[in-house]
């Protein structure tokens, strides 16, 4: 494959330093790749693309009503990263999860961290994340996060920024799953020499710390899934299937005295755990939205009475809002007394008045985010956005200037990446995952989203994104 | 086992089956119409009535064109039972339980979905011989079989899947011997003539069943074909088997051993076998063949719907919960 060609650019470019030498954790890979015709990598890219489609890999995108299945382009490149890198990654986050969930118990309880003016206290009580019938409550062994799906970009000065911490439902892990088969499959011997950290405990790790939650010997577990038209079926489908326990939906249960049964064909049969895909306020129409019908009546009252646990824990989704994520440093020190290992964006919180006003003022070089969107909806990317579009995102801000925060414009790192034009630089973002059961754990593995257009910063999945298998190095 | 999810491989079993039988049925009368005399050549109604859906494929066609009746039969969408409706129908349902299947189940179903879509592209049913194409879509899935049998549990899913596969079976079986009813034969001294033989042979054939045919009865003889077909012990496409087969999968489920029955589904389906067990091929015969199973169908669409609400139907959750409170 050529590669003379290939340019760092003014990014950090993961495979190469600014003097166009070969960072240490791709030396193995670049000498390999160096051999192999450019025909043969097409090839690879080739079967790779075939095997998703004969793995039925989809996620669902709606136009006009009707589902979609798709495919999301898996890159056969792989994103290295050094083990020395990715400890301070996993000790980042261990702190940072362990810090929210500290948080969560806290705002849901006895509100200190409110009380002591840390974290204003209508930005919590106002969300329309913060669950009232949560007040009170605290979760099976005190857990809320059980698997989290922390978004994190590295900027120009190598250095990584968290960019969201994922609480609800993150999405995603099947593909580092399944990616990691396929490209295992492709770079069979170069795999084995470079040293790759293994990911394919996951699934097993994962019923492990879902059944910590429920203190029978023998809990029965359950995926509970929106069902087939779900975009994320396939992942629902997938990790049921790996962890060997039920898929089900909502007209599967019901609930008596405050106990969730399945109906089998043998009858009720009580369900203990649920990792529930589906959004808080569809679980329970008792409780939470009547008109859903995904969820099971009466569950919450189960949840609450003990009988059932679920991850994640209802009400998580307060503390993932793009305005609480900018007190998160804040957070941290104020429950562990130490200082943040992950660097958070700088945030400004349009819901202030000198913020609001910066923002204003400098919105052709920020980025602006509604606090409550997902998917890269509802976003400008001011240097990229043209003048009436500043303009239209400034009316919007004031408006409703609670809805927004901006934050400076991050240079997102850039890996090689197979394209029509040959080897190229393009963006990515990093997504690893962290189950806490008995403990937290960061898995050594990553989703590693990419921006297959020229230039694009968006790597969502529903506006040109890929996917590329994410090697974390033993040394 | 999930309510739901057993009512899905149920049919998941049904559907593959009835793929598997239409692409049978195609091939065989494609042969058959190679040996016909040539004012003959060409019938293809009969193989529409055997489907049942005659009256579906009038209202939109006009006549019998040869392209016309594989599209119907194998990719028009609009057609519920055709290979195409069954084949998105089967993966969609293993695609709903993807977890209770092995993966490679699974990738195969998907594959013989893809498969289905590359024919479609290449209008499959406009070629001179499109017969490869039957008989690769044919050993793709019982090669989902085959994974299926060396690789599944004996537990309840595979006596659901197993249930639907042998109540189809029993289903497409009387169909594809009623073909004979509706083939039209030049004039009534034609019985038993060469044209005849032809028909009974092509008949076998489609169910794989000529050789074995051959060695248990020697010559081809109507009365001995419909025994064959309807009430042989140990030919899996015989009737009696299939229901015998599925009656044990139903005890297997409930866990039925002592015989009898323990739920509607499994009374009615004993029922039916018995009456078979102790059936001879001349009554049949008095009763009128094609009476006979058409009233055989009718009772096979009984017991699917018993075996519905013996197993698959679910209790609305709100119903529940409001009973509660």
């Amino acid at each position: 494959m050529k590669i003379e060609g290939y340019q760092s650019g003014e990014h950090y470019d993961e495979m190469l330093n600014p003097q166009g030498e070969i960072r240490t954790p791709y030396a193995e890979f670049f000498r390999n790749l160096k051999k192999v015709p450019t025909a043969k990598m097409n090839h690879l890219q080739f079967s790779a693309n075939q095997t998703q489609r004969a793995m039925g890999m989809t996620f669902n995108v709606y136009h006009d009503n009707e589902g979609l299945e798709k495919i999301l382009h898996l890159d056969i490149i792989p994103r290295i990263i050094a083990n020395p890198e990715w400890e301070k990654l996993d000790k980042g986050l261990k702190q940072r999860t362990y810090a929210l969930n500290l948080f969560l118990q806290d705002i849901y309880n006895d509100q200190k961290i409110l009380k002591d003016g840390i974290v204003p206290e209508e930005l919590i009580l106002g969300s329309k994340d913060f669950l009232k019938p949560c007040i009170g409550l605290t979760p099976p062994k005190g857990i809320w996060c059980h698997i989290t799906g922390t978004d994190l970009i590295k900027n120009k000065d190598g250095e990584y920024y968290v960019l969201e911490d994922n609480l609800r439902c993150p999405s995603g892990v099947s593909y580092m799953l399944e990616s990691r088969e396929i490209i295992k499959r492709a770079f069979p011997v170069l795999f084995n020499k470079i040293g790759v950290r293994p990911v394919s405990d996951y699934p097993a790790k994962l019923l492990q710390m879902l059944q910590f939650l429920s203190d029978k010997p023998k809990p029965v577990v359950g995926v509970l899934t929106p069902g087939i038209y779900n975009s994320a079926y396939y992942e629902h489908s997938y990790l049921a299937l790996q962890m060997g326990i039920e898929l089900v939906t909502g007209i599967d249960l019901l609930v008596k005295d405050k106990k969730v049964y399945m109906q089998t064909t043998k009858g009720l049969q009580q369900i203990d755990v649920l990792y529930r895909r589906i959004d808080d306020v569809f679980i329970d129409p008792l409780t939470f939205r009547p008109d859903s019908m995904l969820g099971i009546p009466g569950i919450f009252e189960a949840y609450k009475a003990g009988n059932i646990a679920l991850a994640n824990a209802p009400g998580t989704g307060v503390a993932d809002d793009k305005a609480v994520y900018a007190y998160v440093p804040k957070i941290i020190k104020y429950y562990l007394d130490e200082d943040p290992i992950l660097n958070n964006v700088p945030t400004y919180l349009c819901r202030e008045k000198k913020d609001l006003d910066y923002v204003l003022e400098n919105i052709e070089e920020l980025v602006v985010k509604e606090t409550n969107a997902a998917g890269g909806y509802g976003m400008l990317i001011g240097p990229k956005a043209s003048k009436e579009e500043h303009a239209k995102f400034r009316e919007l801000i004031k408006a409703n200037p609670t809805n927004y925060i901006a934050q400076p414009t991050l240079s997102l790192s850039t890996v090689p990446t197979l394209t029509d034009e040959g080897l190229q630089g393009r963006h990515v973002d990093l997504r690893p995952y962290i189950l806490y059961g008995d403990g937290i754990e960061v898995i050594p593995g990553a989703l590693t989203r990419v921006a297959l257009r020229k230039g694009s910063l968006v790597v969502n999945s529903s506006q040109g994104g890929g996917s590329k298998d994410t090697w974390i190095l033993y040394s | 086992m999930l309510s739901r999810v057993a009512n899905n491989i149920y049919w998941l079993g049904r559907y593959l089956e009835r793929a598997e039988n239409y692409a049978r049925f195609i091939d065989v009368n494609f042969n058959l119409m190679q040996d016909l005399p040539m004012d003959l050549k060409e019938q293809w109604q009969p193989l529409i009535a055997a489907t049942g859906d005659l009256q579906l494929y009038q209202h939109s066609y006009k006549d019998f064109d040869k392209n016309q009746v594989l599209f119907f039969l194998t990719f028009d969408q609009n057609n519920p039972n055709s290979m195409f409706s069954a084949i998105s129908r089967a993966r969609e349902n293993a695609r709903i339980i993807r977890e209770n299947l092995s993966k490679e189940t699974w990738e195969k179903s998907n594959q013989l979905y893809l498969m289905m879509q590359e024919g479609e592209a290449k209008k499959v049913w406009k070629k001179a011989d499109p017969r490869p194409f039957y008989e690769k879509i044919k050993n793709q899935i019982l090669l989902i079989y085959g994974i299926a049998d060396s690789s599944v549990a004996r537990v309840e899913g595979w006596y659901f899947r197993q249930l639907g596969q042998f109540v189809e079976r029993a289903d497409k079986t009387s169909r594809i011997l009623d073909v004979k009813y509706h083939i039209l034969l030049p004039s009534g001294s034609d019985v038993g003539s060469p044209l005849d033989f032809l028909h009974w042979m092509a008949l076998l054939k489609s169910v794989t069943g000529f050789n074995t045919y051959r060695r248990i009865y020697g010559n081809i003889n109507p009365l001995n074909v419909v025994e064959f077909l309807v009430l042989n012990k140990y030919f899996p496409r015989s009737i009696y088997f299939c229901l015998n087969e599925a009656e044990v999968c139903l005890h297997h489920i409930s866990g039925n051993l002592g015989g009898g029955f323990k739920n509607p589904a499994e009374k009615a389906i004993g029922e039916l076998r018995s009456q078979l067990e102790f059936a001879e091929v001349g009554e049949i015969i008095d009763y009128g063949l094609h009476e006979y199973l058409d009233n055989i169908q009718i009772k096979l669409n009984k017991l699917s719907d018993l075996i519905d609400s013996t197993y698959f139907r679910l209790q609305d959750n709100f119903i529940s919960q409001n009973q509660n409170q």
